[in-house]
């Protein structure tokens, strides 16, 4: 069936099986492969991906479900050569190691600060409370959402 | 990763065309909402529908609408938003209590509480809650519209009264006046379904209680009123030992079977000690004091 | 930027300071590279067909139904293996293993068949049209009771093979002493410890892909691997293949701890679909496949006993039963097969000890791994410390105080233990007397006893942790003969240029796991060679023309050296096995 998506800003129209999951439409339709995948059960977090601007498990949502709507991974932070205030935050706080649940929790925390520029650690851990990290034990990544908020504010004033 | 077997999709356009393709296809049709509990099953080829029927598009089923003696909730209202709205949060506060421990926030940015029910899982904390608060239920059917309580609704695991050919569109809340709820749950680790879990709601009239719900989820093949120990209360005033009672024969009545999350004497434990604490946050909000 | 100091200071030493690492660039950029990421032309897909039963024999196994099935280029069997001399492969702790179950399956989710397949989608759906006809057996899931004598044989597939027994009785220290020890003990205590069986599972799972080119007889593997030298080793034996013609990527690795040190069966199966098809093969597991049978960590059964005698610990008894599941495939040093166990000995002065540890095959999956940690020194590490709350509870006396009164002195260092071991250097009394003080013990005591006089319990917990970090010098530590962490190759490249910032890092990719590795720079300055904006790259990823060394997982640097331990025992060549075309 054909399907037409909005990814990344950009409208395209394929034609899948109505059975491709989101995450295989994302990597394997479209060759971005910042979006991962780690479990069977849809606990992971790995192929998180922002749909109309809130983070969804794209090994659980249908490609064909899309139609209709804005999907964003994490190839779309970067602008114009400038890094977004979450991915500087990560490099800047060791917000991670392997890199593996990286891009999940990048776009959780891109839609968190655009709904709540001002997050406490509280609501970081919820927010991420639906992914795994293998690797750095949270802290990090909690101190490195923090971080982009303090960023992007202090941008803001400057604006 | 794991795949799902093929099947056929179509998009539903309104409620009617959904209920027709639903009898156009067969019993190898299914409905899709959010597809959280349904693709998991799909992947793991535990379910294996030939033909999905997508119905994320029926935004008219998508509401809380305080509606004065009732609240009325569109079965395609995604867990987020029922734990985001304060109108709920306010009349039902149990409602708050389970989606804060139901899944994790990206899953529920796409369950919908019509998914949770159809769903039918004995572990589900939606089907508590709303059994609890004494809940109708609306199903449509080709030919028309019922409407069926609680008590009714869950046949068997994994089974609901709601037919091969029929929708559930809405989940109506009466509102009747001290009313105070409240949800219990333990669990393995963060998101994941109860070892046990309890919905309970008072409603108090001149410091007595005129009527209780009260419903055990994980505890039994599927959602179990404790419909003993509903009677036990009313008319009676709240107070610790009567909810310590209360939780004794919910205990009783519970049908915990052991498994993965625990053995029988341990759920059942819980089923005291978590109705006897549900009673009593309950309470304490139908008096307008919160317990800490 | 980086920022070192260059000059020392009162309180700074040279090169304190702060290094930012180089693979963010990629890696928040979701432009890393992992196996599933990786796209070849005329790739295509595996997928593994896996035991229900723990315990089973296999009566028959039809592929035809799957061969039938649109885009299906193979179905591999045991059978078909076996006419290459590829059915069962060695482990890394010198056992056998079945690529594909033959004769029997022995644990739950072990391989049966694999399918190739144009996409993963259809080489999943072949699997559900593969019949296999099972007759189940009673299995052994306790390895305690892996040695009753009603116990089903597991590895009848073993010449000689009576038992469960995985390997011989490995012992260290001294049992005369042990026993004198215990005789003259004023304090004995007796423990028994479950040390379970976890799993390392990292966020991105195993999986290979295997590319032959039948012009040049060059295999290139792409895996992510925590032992790629080793695993050559293997496959050179698998393949028949010379060992310079085979060549690992190891590109991003999505975390490993010990789970991608041993060889599993699709990555046998992948390498040899790809000889006999002439393309690539990718297989790549899901969690189940990943959780069920890739190498599990720890699984120790310990009984212990513990003695004092004056106030001071003075012996220690283990009898540990190691369950390996049902091919031994643990990832050990040839002389240490159950690790570093003997450091159970921890950080006391014991007058003597004696260890004594069992392997058993149960219909469990194949290993274990060293998860997070070196080879059983977190086991050893748990049980000793286990122990000496155990003996200080029955002496009534405080836990730390045990401790302080039985620490090896640092006069007494270097310390040899009765168990062999020798510790360079300490002052375990100094550490533990500071670490009270940050912890302020004593007033926690205090709190405890006010609240235990009120009925309300708290519990004060203290743990004492001597560990070897990594893997040691190559006489002593390898993988099958291949010797760890011993060295490296130093390559100048000038006129690269340092580049210390974010900008997108294209084709560099430099082997990386877990552990934040390559990472920062190696702080690596004899003053003489300093040249200006010296930049160290860390290349872990490829091997090929260099032989020898193991890369081991968390804590180490990559380890690459010319290795002289080589088998000359080789498979049969490649031109001399039969091709088998399927499909």
């Amino acid at each position: 069936m054909e399907v037409t998506i909005t990814i990344n800003g950009e409208q395209v129209t394929r034609d899948v099986e109505p059975r491709q999951l989101l995450v295989h439409f994302i990597r394997d339709t479209e060759g971005l492969t910042g979006t991962h995948w780690g479990c069977d059960t849809s606990n992971c977090g790995a192929c998180v991906v922002l749909m109309d601007g809130k983070p969804i498990k794209s090994c659980t949502t249908l490609a064909a479900m899309c139609v209709g709507h804005e999907i964003r991974t994490v190839e779309s932070l970067e602008r114009h050569g400038q890094l977004d205030p979450v991915q500087l935050g990560f490099h800047e706080l060791h917000g991670l190691h392997c890199g593996f649940c990286t891009p999940g929790m990048l776009m959780t925390a891109r839609a968190l600060l655009d709904h709540n520029p001002n997050p406490t650690e509280h609501e970081i851990r919820t927010a991420i409370s639906g992914q795994i990290c293998r690797c750095t034990g949270y802290k990090n990544i909690v101190s490195a959402v923090r971080w982009a908020a303090e960023h992007e504010a202090a941008m803001k004033q400057e604006a | 990763m794991q795949t799902p077997a093929p099947f056929e999709y179509e998009r539903a356009t309104s409620v009617d065309g959904a209920i027709a393709s639903l009898q156009e296809h067969g019993p190898e049709a299914r409905l899709i909402a959010g597809g959280h509990s349904l693709l998991p099953m799909m992947k793991l080829r535990l379910a294996n529908p030939e033909f999905l029927i997508d119905i994320n598009d029926l935004d008219e089923l998508s509401y809380i609408d305080d509606r004065m003696t009732e609240i009325r909730i569109g079965a395609l209202t995604r867990h987020t938003e029922l734990l985001e709205s304060d109108v709920l949060a306010r009349r039902f506060p149990v409602f708050r209590d389970a989606e804060e421990v139901i899944a994790d926030p990206v899953v529920r940015n796409r369950g919908t509480i019509g998914g949770s029910l159809c769903q039918a899982d004995a572990a589900e904390d939606l089907s508590a809650v709303c059994a609890a608060l004494k809940a109708n239920i609306v199903i449509k059917a080709p030919g028309g519209e019922r409407t069926i309580g609680m008590d009714g609704f869950y046949i068997g695991p994994f089974t609901t009264a709601v037919g091969a050919d029929e929708m559930l569109t809405e989940i109506q809340l009466p509102i009747r006046p001290g009313a105070g709820s409240a949800h219990e749950k333990v669990e393995r680790r963060a998101g994941d379904f109860a070892i046990a879990a309890v919905s309970a709601s008072l409603w108090l009239q001149g410091g007595t209680i005129a009527d209780a719900g009260i419903a055990l989820a994980a505890l039994g093949p599927t959602t179990i009123i404790a419909s003993r120990a509903e009677e036990l209360l009313k008319g009676k005033a709240p107070s610790e030992e009567l909810f310590a009672e209360a939780g004794q024969i919910a205990a009783e009545d519970s049908m915990p079977v052991p498994d993965g999350r625990g053995p029988v004497d341990y759920k059942r434990h819980l089923a005291g000690v978590l109705t006897t604490r549900a009673l009593l946050r309950a309470a304490a909000r139908a008096l307008q004091q919160e317990v800490h | 930027m980086a920022t070192i100091e260059t000059t020392a200071t009162a309180d700074r030493p040279i090169g304190f300071g702060r290094l930012k690492r180089k693979e963010d660039a990629r890696f928040i950029r979701g432009q890393g590279t992992y196996l599933d990421d990786i796209r070849l032309p005329g790739m295509v897909h595996g997928a593994m067909l896996r035991s229900p039963y723990a315990h089973a024999k296999i009566l028959s196994i039809d592929t035809s139904r799957a061969l039938e099935h649109p885009g299906v280029a193979a179905v591999v069997t045991a059978k078909d293996l076996e006419t290459l001399g590829l059915a069962w492969m060695p482990t890394i702790s010198y056992d056998t293993q079945a690529v594909l179950a033959g004769d029997k399956v022995r644990f739950q989710g072990q391989e049966v068949a694999f399918v190739i397949a144009v996409d993963e989608y259809t080489a999943r759906d072949a699997l559900a049209l593969i019949d296999v006809e099972y007759e189940p057996l009673p299995a052994v899931v306790n390895a305690r009771k892996a040695l009753d004598p009603d116990a089903p044989l597991i590895r009848d597939d073993k010449d000689g093979q009576v038992d469960n027994l995985a390997s011989p009785l490995w012992e260290a220290g001294d049992e005369a002493a042990s026993d004198k020890a215990f005789a003259e003990a004023d304090t004995i205590v007796t423990r028994d410890i479950i040390y379970p069986r976890c799993h390392p599972a990292p966020l991105e799972t195993c999986g290979m892909i295997a590319d032959f080119n039948p012009k040049t007889g060059q295999l290139d593997i792409y895996n992510g691997n925590q032992a790629p030298n080793a695993h050559r080793t293997v496959y050179a034996h698998v393949a028949g293949l010379a060992e310079h013609m085979i060549r690992i990527r190891c590109n991003d690795i999505g975390g490993g701890f010990g789970n991608k040190v041993p060889v599993y069966p699709g990555y046998v199966c992948a390498i040899a679909g790809s000889i006999v098809a002439g393309v690539p093969v990718k297989w790549i597991e899901d969690r189940s496949e990943n959780l069920m049978s890739t190498g599990f960590a720890r699984d120790y059964v310990m009984h212990a006993e513990m003695c004092s005698k004056d106030g001071k610990i003075t012996g220690l008894r283990v009898d540990v039963i190691a369950d390996h599941g049902a091919f031994d495939s643990t990832a050990q040093p040839t002389k240490f097969p159950a690790g570093f166990f003997h450091i159970v000995c921890g950080s006391y002065d014991l007058d003597a000890a004696h260890v004594q540890v069992k392997a058993v095959y149960t219909n469990k999956a194949p290993g274990g791994v060293a998860y997070r940690c070196s080879f059983r020194i977190t086991e050893a590490v748990y049980l000793v410390e286990r122990m000496v709350d155990a003996l200080a509870l029955e002496m009534k006396v405080d836990p730390v105080g045990l401790r302080m009164q039985s620490f090896i002195k640092p006069e007494q260092f270097p310390y040899e233990t009765t168990t062999g071991w020798t510790y360079d250097s300490g002052n375990y009394a100094e550490t533990m007397r500071e670490a009270m003080r940050i912890a302020g013990y004593d007033e926690l005591r205090k709190e405890q006893a006010e609240k235990r006089a009120r009925g309300e319990l708290m519990g004060i917990g203290v743990s004492f942790f001597t560990e070897g970090v990594g893997a040691g010098p190559r006489k002593h530590m390898d993988i099958l003969g291949l010797a760890m962490n011993d060295g490296a190759d130093l390559r100048p490249d000038t006129g690269s240029g340092a580049r210390d910032d974010l900008r997108p890092d294209r084709g560099r990719g430099a082997g990386h796991s877990a552990r934040g590795r390559p990472g920062p720079p190696r702080r690596h300055r004899p003053d003489a060679l300093r040249p200006r904006n010296l930049r160290i790259e860390v290349d872990a990823g490829e091997r090929s023309r260099r032989s020898g060394g193991v890369k081991k997982g968390a804590r180490q640097g990559p380890s690459d050296r010319g290795n002289d331990a080589r088998d000359a025992r080789r498979g049969p060549r490649l031109g001399e096995r039969p091709l088998v075309r399927q499909g």
